[in-house]
């Protein structure tokens, strides 16, 4: 009867460990993705064919992760058209990942607002990667190298953005000087 | 004459679409949630930490992609409140318990002013009559203000 009750207390122990790693497992780091390649992935695009990020290493991405309820992500659209249409010539692409839990609407959003850069639909999966996507809008900006350089949560001036990405087409190793 | 009738239509046509668009938006306006509806991530914290406290319904209204990354320990999925099809699992989901049931909404999907879930949800469980509700203070976003903090979250479905 002992033996019994220590197994079934041990077997507590092990379950509320568990929930305490699982628990402490999520929470964010305060590590950021700065400095280190940026997670590769393949995802549908509106089109249906795959992106896979990979294929743009030797250009400066800006991954903006968006959705279609987000105002302000909504906002920096028509500015981003603007710089890949300026920089797109000189190795600029900008990515967008909708967070939307539908791909309906991005595709009208697209259409409507012109998007000349590729959209791919993001999953949960893929906010997990790049750290948490939760709450919008986020941006990375990756160098030819690959590597993250910055991260932007929320709403961002454009001029900052564009700032960077001047910087990071300007620098051959993409270290922006540093 | 026959040309102010139509002007006439016309400022009437233009005044509707104003009046349907203000709405719409006012609707979606979590700032005009009352303070008093409002409890803060630590204030909640503190609620579900505690023995004795009664522990409220927590409902997410936001997005489904947000919610599986992470969401509040125990809290329940429903959809998007700014969604029709949201605001009826919404209200299929309370339509059975006690109008002075406990209940805390929560969405994080955006800075506060630009939320488009937590007002619609909020009015809806107000117009059916439940007098216990709050509306979770999120100010930036769920990752800023709740996983951040160190605050106790999981995740999936």
């Amino acid at each position: 009867m002992n033996q019994k009750k220590l197994l079934i207390g041990i077997a507590a122990i092990a379950v509320a460990f568990g929930v305490f790693l699982l628990e402490h497992s999520l929470r964010r780091r305060p590590t950021s993705l700065q400095g280190t390649l940026a997670p590769d992935f393949s995802l549908p695009q509106l089109t249906g064919e795959r992106l896979e990020l990979s294929a743009y290493r030797g250009k400066v991405v800006l991954l903006d992760f968006w959705a279609t309820w987000c105002d302000p992500c909504r906002e920096e659209i028509p500015r981003f058209v603007d710089l890949q249409n300026e920089y797109g010539s000189q190795g600029l692409q900008i990515i967008g990942v909708s967070m939307d839990d539908e791909p309906g609407p991005v595709r009208d959003f697209s259409q409507r607002f012109k998007m000349n850069y590729p959209v791919v639909i993001g999953n949960a999966r893929i906010g997990e990667v790049y750290g948490g996507v939760l709450g919008l809008p986020i941006a990375f900006l990756i160098g030819r190298d690959g590597r993250i350089y910055a991260k932007h949560i929320g709403a961002t001036d454009i001029s900052v953005f564009e700032g960077e990405i001047v910087n990071l087409l300007r620098s051959k190793s993409s270290q922006l000087g540093r | 004459m026959n040309i102010n009738f139509k002007n006439g239509k016309m400022v009437l046509a233009v005044g509707a679409v104003l009046v349907v668009s203000v709405s719409t938006i006012l609707a979606q306006q979590a700032s005009l949630i009352p303070d008093a509806r409002l409890i803060k991530p630590e204030e909640l914290v503190k609620v579900l930490q505690s023995s004795k406290s009664e522990k409220p319904l927590l409902i997410q209204v936001g997005f489904h992609v947000l919610y599986a990354q992470a969401h509040i320990r125990g809290s329940e999925y429903i959809g998007p409140a700014s969604s029709e099809s949201g605001l009826q699992q919404l209200r299929k989901r309370v339509e059975s318990l006690p109008r002075s049931k406990n209940i805390v909404i929560y969405c994080g999907c955006c800075p506060w002013s630009h939320c488009p879930n937590v007002k619609p949800a909020h009015d809806a469980l107000q117009a059916m009559g439940f007098t216990n509700v709050k509306v979770l203070y999120i100010a930036n976003n769920f990752g800023t203000d709740w996983v951040d903090k160190g605050y106790p979250v999981t995740k999936g479905d």
